[in-house]
Formats: C-alpha cells, sequence, structure tokens
C-alpha cells in the first residue's frame, strides 16, 4: 500500500515541451515501465499552443481539460516557468485533476497565496511547489528524484528539502528499511500539502508502518506536527531538522528557511519534537540510524 | 530585496499614504538647504541605510552621533550631516563591520500625540498576508510579541481585495482609537494593505505610525522589501537596489546562479541542494568544525557554475578547508567531478579539499576522483567527511 500515487495513477506533464518537462517525463516513464509491463502511467502532456504535436511518442494537448478528455489522465507534474505556474496550478485543479505536483521553483508568494485560496474550493491535492515531487517505489514516480535510491519497505518519508530527501532515502535503505511513500512537500512560504495531512495519511495507510520526516528553520509547521503526532499518530516517527547552524535573519537558499525573531529555530523544533516521542536525529548522518531506533523503542 | 527608508516613503506616499515632508540629502550643505526649505523650526536628520537600529546606532569613526537625530536649526542640521555622511553607521543589525552612510532623509518634525505600529508580512499559518498592528509603537514588534503579545492583533489581508473597511474598525476598537483616529484609519490602512499587495512586497513596516495632534495618520518610518520572485513584473523597482547595502560575494553569487551566504567559520562548503547544504553545515558544527558559508549550487551545476562556487569560497580568507558535498540525483556524480576536476586547476587550491560523493554513476566518479593525481581527501559518507575536513584543519 501507499499513499497519493498508486496503479491507478494516471499522469501528465504540464510543461512537456520545455527541457526540463521532458527530460523527467521521460525519466519517470522509464521508471514505471522497469517496474510495471502492464500498462503507462505517464500518458502526455500540455503545453497552450502545441497541441496535436507528439514529443518523444508523449501526445502533447492545448489544455489540461483536453488532456484529461482524451487520456483519463488523474495526477499532474508541472515544470511550468514560474511567472505562469500559479496559472498552470489554477488550471489543473479546475480541470478535475486529482493530484497536483508542481516542481517549479520561484513562484511568487502572492500568486501562491490565490492558488492555495482557489485550491481550498476544490478537491484537489497540491504537492509543492518547489519540491522533488512523489513516488511509491515499484509503482511510480511523479518527480525528479533519482528513482533507484528509493526501495519498497514500510517508511512513509515526508521532507521539506530535495536532496535531503535523498539522502534519507539512501540511508534508510542501506538501513534496510524501504519506503512506502516519499514526499518532498517544499521549503517554500505558501505551500499545498503539509506535515499535519501527510502524517494523517501514513497513519492510515495500512502499508505504512513507520515515519521519517525531514524539517527545517523557519515557520512553525514542525511544531504543529508535533502536537499533530502528540494526538494521532501511533506509528513510530523519526525526525531531523536542517539548519541548527543557519545565522537568524538569513534566507538559507528556500524562501521559507529564514529564521526572524527568534521563532522557527532548529532547536526549538527538535525540542518539540522529541517532547512528543520522536527520535530526533542529531547529526543529518544519523537519519536512518534514527528511525531505526524508534521502530526498536515502539517493538519493545 | 529591500529598499532605503526614503525610497520606500517615496513609493508610500505615490501611493496614498501618509508620510512625512522630506528631503534627500547627500552633503552637509544640502541637509543645511533642506531644513530651511521644510521651513519648521523642528527635523530629523535620518541616516540612510537598510539595517535597522538607527536611532540607537552610533558611528565607528563618531561614537557620540547616533543614525537619527533631532535638529532645530540648519546649521545643526548641517553639523549633524558633517558627522554622519561618508561615515560608518553600526547598529544592533548591522554586525561590528556596520554600513557607511552615503544618504541622508530630512524630515519636517511631526506633533506626535501617540505612537502605535502598523506591518503587513506574509503568515505561512494564515496562507497569505495579515496585517499586524500593535498600540506600541516605536519599539521593535518581536519585543511586543514577546513581552505583552496581548498587544498584538492580527487581520487577514486577501491578496486579491485587500483590507475591509469592516476589518479597519475592528483594528480601531482593538487599538482603543476614538471615532476621528478611525477615520484616520480608514484612510491609511487600506492603502498600507493595498501597496502591499500590488507591489508583490515581502514585508511592509511601519514603526511607528504616528496619530499626530490633529488625529492624522502619518508614517514616520517605512521599512519596505519584496519578493524576488515577483521581480519579473516589478522591474522599475529592481532600479531602486543598493549594492552598496549588499555582501559583494553574496551578489557575485547571485549574479552566477549560486544561493550563498556568508559565515563566520572556517570550514568552507559547496553543496547541492538548500536542505542538504543546511544539514552540511550542522554536520560540520556537530564534529567541532565552524562552517564559514552557505553555498547551494543548484541541480543543474555546470563547470563555471562550481568554479565560481569555488572562487567565492576561496576567497574568504578565514577558509581553512573546504568540504564538497554532492548527493547525485539527475545531476549525475560524474559530471560534478568531471566539473570539479577543471575547477581546481583553474582556481588553484591552496587548503585542503574533502569531497564526499553519492548518487548515480558515484563508482565513476570515484575513480576519476582518485586517478586525477590531485591531493583530493575521498571521504565515504557524511560522519566521515565532517571528521575529515574537521582534523585537516587541526593537523
Amino acid at each position: 500500500m501507499s499513499i497519493l500515487v498508486n496503479k491507478d495513477t494516471r499522469v501528465i506533464c504540464q510543461g512537456i515541451t520545455g527541457k526540463a518537462g521532458l527530460f523527467h517525463s521521460q525519466k519517470c516513464r522509464e521508471y514505471a515501465r522497469e517496474v510495471r509491463t502492464d500498462s503507462d502511467v505517464f500518458v502526455g502532456g500540455v503545453t497552450p499552443g502545441k497541441g496535436g504535436q507528439t514529443v518523444d511518442e508523449f501526445p502533447v494537448f492545448n489544455s489540461v481539460a483536453e488532456a484529461v478528455e482524451k487520456t483519463g489522465a488523474n495526477a499532474t507534474m508541472i515544470f511550468v516557468p514560474p511567472p505562469f505556474c500559479g496559472d498552470a496550478i489554477i488550471e489543473a485543479a479546475d480541470s478535475g485533476i486529482d493530484l497536483i505536483v508542481a516542481i517549479t521553483e520561484g513562484i511568487p508568494t502572492l500568486d501562491m497565496v490565490k492558488v492555495s485560496n482557489f485550491l481550498a474550493k476544490t478537491n484537489a491535492r497540491l504537492v509543492g511547489p518547489n519540491c522533488p515531487g512523489v513516488i511509491t517505489p515499484g509503482v511510480a514516480k511523479i518527480g525528479i528524484m533519482p528513482g533507484y535510491i528509493h526501495s519498497s519497505g514500510p517508511v512513509g518519508l515526508i521532507s521539506k528539502s530535495g536532496t535531503l530527501t535523498y539522502e534519507a532515502a539512501w540511508q534508510l535503505g542501506n538501513l534496510g528499511l524501504g519506503q512506502s511513500t516519499a514526499i518532498g512537500i517544499g521549503g517554500d512560504p505558501i505551500i499545498g500539502t503539509d506535515f499535519i495531512d501527510l502524517l494523517e495519511m501514513f497513519e492510515n495507510d495500512p502499508g505504512t508502518e513507520a515515519i521519517m520526516m525531514i524539517g527545517e528553520i523557519g515557520g512553525d509547521a514542525e511544531i504543529q506536527a508535533a502536537n499533530y503526532i502528540k494526538e494521532h499518530v501511533t506509528k513510530p516517527v523519526a525526525g531531523f531538522i536542517a539548519g541548527q547552524t543557519a545565522p537568524p535573519g538569513k534566507r538559507m537558499g528556500h524562501a521559507g528557511a529564514i529564521i526572524s525573531g527568534g521563532a522557527g529555530t532548529a532547536a526549538e523544533k527538535m525540542e518539540a519534537l522529541e517532547a512528543v516521542g520522536v527520535v530526533v536525529a542529531q547529526s543529518p548522518a544519523d537519519m536512518g540510524k534514527a528511525m531505526q531506533e524508534a521502530i526498536a523503542r515502539k517493538g519493545s | 530585496m529591500k529598499i532605503h527608508e526614503y525610497q520606500a516613503k517615496e513609493l508610500l506616499k505615490a501611493a496614498g499614504v501618509t508620510v512625512p515632508d522630506g528631503i534627500i540629502a547627500k552633503s552637509a550643505d544640502e541637509a543645511a538647504a533642506a531644513f530651511d526649505k521644510l521651513g519648521g523650526d523642528l527635523a530629523v536628520v535620518k541616516a540612510q541605510i537598510h539595517a535597522g537600529g538607527r536611532g540607537k546606532g552610533r558611528f565607528k569613526e563618531q561614537p557620540e552621533q547616533p543614525g537619527v537625530v533631532l535638529v532645530r536649526s540648519a546649521d545643526e542640521a548641517r553639523k549633524n550631516a558633517e558627522l554622519m555622511l561618508g561615515n560608518t553607521l553600526v547598529t544592533i543589525q548591522t554586525g561590528e563591520e556596520g554600513k557607511q552612510v552615503n544618504t541622508l532623509l530630512v524630515e519636517a518634525g511631526l506633533d506626535i500625540a501617540q505612537e502605535l505600529y502598523a506591518g503587513v508580512v506574509v503568515d505561512r499559518a494564515a496562507g497569505g498576508p495579515v496585517l499586524i498592528m500593535s498600540s506600541e509603537g516605536g519599539t521593535e514588534i518581536e519585543e511586543v510579541a514577546h513581552n505583552s503579545p496581548e498587544k498584538i492583533l492580527n487581520c487577514n489581508v486577501d491578496a486579491g481585495h485587500g483590507l475591509q473597511a469592516g476589518q479597519v474598525r475592528k483594528v480601531s476598537h482593538g487599538l482603543g482609537l476614538d471615532a476621528a483616529a478611525m477615520g484616520s484609519a480608514q484612510k491609511f490602512l487600506p492603502k498600507l494593505a493595498k501597496f502591499f499587495n500590488d507591489n508583490d512586497c515581502t514585508q511592509v513596516e511601519i514603526n511607528p505610525l504616528v496619530v499626530t495632534g490633529s488625529g492624522e495618520f502619518v508614517a514616520l518610518d517605512a521599512k519596505v522589501a519584496f519578493d524576488d520572485n515577483a521581480m519579473f513584473r516589478h522591474k522599475e523597482l529592481l532600479e531602486l537596489r543598493d549594492l552598496n547595502e549588499e555582501d559583494e560575494s553574496e551578489v557575485k553569487a547571485g549574479d552566477a546562479g549560486l544561493s550563498y551566504v556568508k559565515l563566520e567559520g572556517t570550514i568552507g562548503c559547496l553543496v547541492n541542494g538548500a536542505g542538504l547544504a543546511m544539514s552540511t553545515m550542522d554536520l560540520i558544527k556537530h564534529h567541532g568544525g565552524e562552517p564559514a558559508n552557505f553555498l547551494d549550487v543548484g541541480g543543474g551545476a555546470n563547470v563555471e557554475q562550481v568554479t565560481e562556487a569555488f572562487r567565492i569560497i576561496l576567497a574568504d580568507d578565514n577558509v581553512k578547508a573546504v568540504l564538497v558535498n554532492i548527493f547525485g540525483g539527475i545531476m549525475k556524480c560524474d559530471v560534478i567531478v568531471e566539473a570539479l576536476l577543471l575547477a581546481y586547476d583553474q582556481v588553484g587550491f591552496t587548503v585542503p579539499l574533502v569531497v564526499r560523493l553519492e548518487g548515480t554513476n558515484v563508482e565513476k566518479a570515484r575513480t576519476m576522483l582518485a586517478e586525477s593525481g590531485k591531493d583530493i581527501i575521498a571521504a565515504t559518507d557524511l560522519t566521515d567527511a565532517a571528521q575529515k575536513v574537521v582534523s585537516s584543519i587541526s593537523a
């Protein structure tokens, strides 16, 4: 079992005629074909004005609505450039897409505010933006993560950061801990799916036995997650918070990773998570071990 | 992107937000002339730097001189300007090195009845812009939030429709304003919120927001910052950028598509991905070292970017060793090593270089490193890398 992505997922790519959009669509198709020979998961793409073309066997449509009608797609992976990306997300939601994975980095914050107001009125779920995407190992990946570092297994992995997700998946894999589903939620100030949404899904997913969450400085999402874990999560949880040494008031790559006024420090977040029984890795080298320890603790 | 107070006030004034009468002065003579032109018997001379805390700040070259000063004559304006212009102002926010003052803002004095606080920021929890107000004007809002959180009022601002009249009534009641002051709030606050939305701001802070003796709202100070990601639709605002206010190496890194923040330590880092880059700093600290910088080369680094990244890291005299930490995903490890080896020759390393690689094509990449004949220390995992780079300094 898994969350978000399963065997019925059919994906299109918005921005498929761009370099990154096509490259990653090809990689995702390759991954899906390696693990599943029965049907195609990646069914086409959208670039307004280029409908009717085919790029490397992917049919291109002028609109998401047309792509949905002709392919039965229920998920989208978005590579549309930042100025137009908010619009692309709204189009996908309005066209009946269930899962929207926005990879694009650099969307204006106020565009995302309008997007998230719009999404609240629909049933669509947004992952990202500015994220590596979602992978259910052995089923499908919708995103830019390297497929081979993820093996199938019992750990639900949630992370704000891209390469740190890879690092965590790698460490988990070396310890024989594969993932049910791994999700990068993105580090922007306004995102779609957050820690709590995913904690709830993993808690309810029979295929997930343990949860690893990787946060970073800025905001209070990890503190909220800690409160949620205390009340609702029975499965073992391990965590890590990036940015213990980051100076206050400076932006560390991710727009969200800025500490101001002493709120959102790594120390506060680590403490809040530990207080609710989460095993928190002190060093990024020990993320896998922390998960192992959390599982052992619950088991004893 | 941050701008100066005087620039913020010009923009706010154009948007219909009331600001004091003010004149820019770049010389002592201009400061004196500005006092005369304003025509009152009281004016304020304010040093223009991006950092806050100017009133309590002092100049390196003139330890008695504050960054904001009240003057009562043209002569006094001139004398203060002489002590400020060209000198270095150190405030709680500038760090020890301070900032050189090249511009002054001379403003007419106001009849101040009350000082409030007004700010608009994007709040993650609310999922949009929020107006923050307090009756404790003139104090840092973080301090008010800490000491007397009950004095802070929040109000959601719709990103499309701005602040509504009913919301202004709500905050006016919370602030204990009388009917006349509420009328002023109705003229002032919705325009402030609209300014925030129209210009893709990340921060608009008016502290203090003055209520004058006649009940008018005036923005006595103004701090404005814009969303870098939205600058494509505000090209005119880019002209307000002041490169003197930014760290030279951070500007250089930005131009090369790198994300770099200078820190105080001795171990330079080059990493792909923001989260992994922050974690690498943590890792160094965990093993007893101090990171010299944050540097994210991004997902698609090429030879030019890696070379520029090394140049920027090594230009920092504090750097005694460099750690490269790459988790190759889509970006293959052998491609990174190729760039690394070329950059290594072009830059000319004089400090130890520790490289940790993992991910796609790592075996090939490790072989390339080993066969390069260069003095590069290979590390097998994160802990090994941190230990090797820290001990390379102490050795």
